[in-house]
């Protein structure tokens, strides 16, 4: 597991009922993209979180995959329509088979 | 043609941007944190002929700035969380974290606000990592960090994050009288090459474009400040190594008593701003 991960999340705690709600993420992570060379000029082995997932009562609002020339501490912002009170599962997979999960939940 | 015609006003409506100067926005931390980032001169700045100190905030773009007013947003805090993890960690051979005897962070309220400052029992001008040294050394039996140090900016993010929204108020007579001027002479003195001191571009040229960039007036108000262009927290010894290094000449190095002593003249120069740090810029 890479060292120093933290996944967090910004959910407002209500909401009304098909509102759309703004979600914050993001995940402390290097990201190391495989690019570069340490000091002896030996490539550095790339580890980065390779896809994020957000699931609302076991349905799916948002599947990314990511990419190495995404900077260190991915950061994701985006709108999801509430229609019943629930729970958010986030899930973020890492390189070296980490999943790092978190959940919040919405009151309406 | 409509194409062009929403150009024009696109460009109309950013030329403020263009003319380099500080903008008149607010910052407001968290919706709640109201910071003063422009305010007038302290009296010791009579002779520079600045009369309105301001936050290197308002230099930075739209996208930049808000980056600071919100702490989910301002990549700093994670490494605030990080620092917070090493408060509460035990270190070296007395068994104490920091949270042993200052419990939690909070207790930290005002410290970098008034920082640098003479210790008495020391009898020496001192930093808040001199200080937070001091106390791993002498009362944790743990080895000190070296200076700016990933940890030790950390640690210093975690306490100047206490402070944020108080005025910066240190003390530039007394004991510091001596350090503060040393401090003033190193701002003037012209190094390197190209022969620059911090006043010329942070003095005289502030606003005006350093070739892509904006120049500010050099507060450190707002340090340990997270960069863009090396997303982690940089310590104000390190960016002023970084600065004097720009001059092309051979630079201090963290830690030493000349960037102690400037340290205190550029912290005096911000006196009535708001702590910010750990703030965004680019």
């Amino acid at each position: 597991m890479a060292s120093g991960v933290k996944p967090r999340v910004k959910v407002p705690k209500k909401a009304a009922a098909g509102d759309a709600i703004t979600i914050k993420t993001l995940i402390s992570h290097k990201m190391e993209s495989g690019q570069r060379k340490d000091k002896e000029g030996n490539l550095i082995p790339r580890s980065i979180i390779n896809r994020f997932t957000c699931d609302f009562n076991g349905q799916n609002v948002i599947d990314v995959d990511l990419a190495p020339a995404i900077s260190t501490n991915p950061y994701f912002e985006f709108e999801a329509m509430v229609p019943e009170a629930g729970d958010f599962k986030f899930t973020w997979y890492d390189d070296d088979g980490s999943v790092y999960e978190e959940a919040k939940s919405v009151a309406v | 043609m409509k194409f062009k015609a929403l150009t024009a006003i696109a460009a109309l409506l950013a030329a403020p941007a263009f003319a380099g100067g500080a903008d008149d926005d607010t910052l407001v931390l968290n919706g709640e944190i109201e910071m003063t980032t422009k305010v007038a001169a302290p009296a010791h700045m009579a002779e520079t002929g600045i009369d309105e100190i301001i936050s290197g905030w308002h230099f930075r773009s739209d996208e930049t700035q808000q980056l600071q007013t919100d702490d989910f947003e301002n990549q700093g805090m994670i490494f605030v969380d990080q620092g917070l993890e090493t408060w509460q960690t035990v270190d070296g051979s007395e068994g104490k974290s920091c949270a042993s005897c200052h419990e939690g962070p909070e207790s930290m309220e005002g410290v970098a606000a008034s920082y640098p400052k003479w210790n008495e029992e020391a009898g020496e001008l001192r930093t808040v990592q001199m200080q937070v040294n001091d106390c791993r050394e002498n009362r944790m039996g743990a080895k000190p960090w070296k200076y700016d140090a990933g940890v030790a900016i950390n640690v210093e993010a975690l306490i100047a994050s206490q402070s944020r929204g108080m005025p910066v108020n240190v003390a530039i007579d007394g004991p510091v009288a001596a350090a503060w001027e040393a401090g003033k002479e190193l701002y003037y003195t012209r190094t390197g090459i190209l022969e620059l001191s911090c006043a010329s571009c942070h003095e005289e040229n502030y606003g005006n474009y350093i070739r892509a960039d904006h120049l500010s007036q050099g507060q450190i108000n707002g340090f340990p400040t997270y960069r863009l262009k090396n997303a982690k927290l940089n310590g104000v010894h390190s960016r002023f190594k970084g600065c004097v290094r720009d001059t092309r000449a051979e630079t201090y190095s963290p830690g030493s008593e000349e960037f102690i002593a400037l340290e205190l003249y550029v912290k005096s120069r911000a006196n009535g701003l708001s702590v910010e740090g750990p703030s965004v810029r680019n």
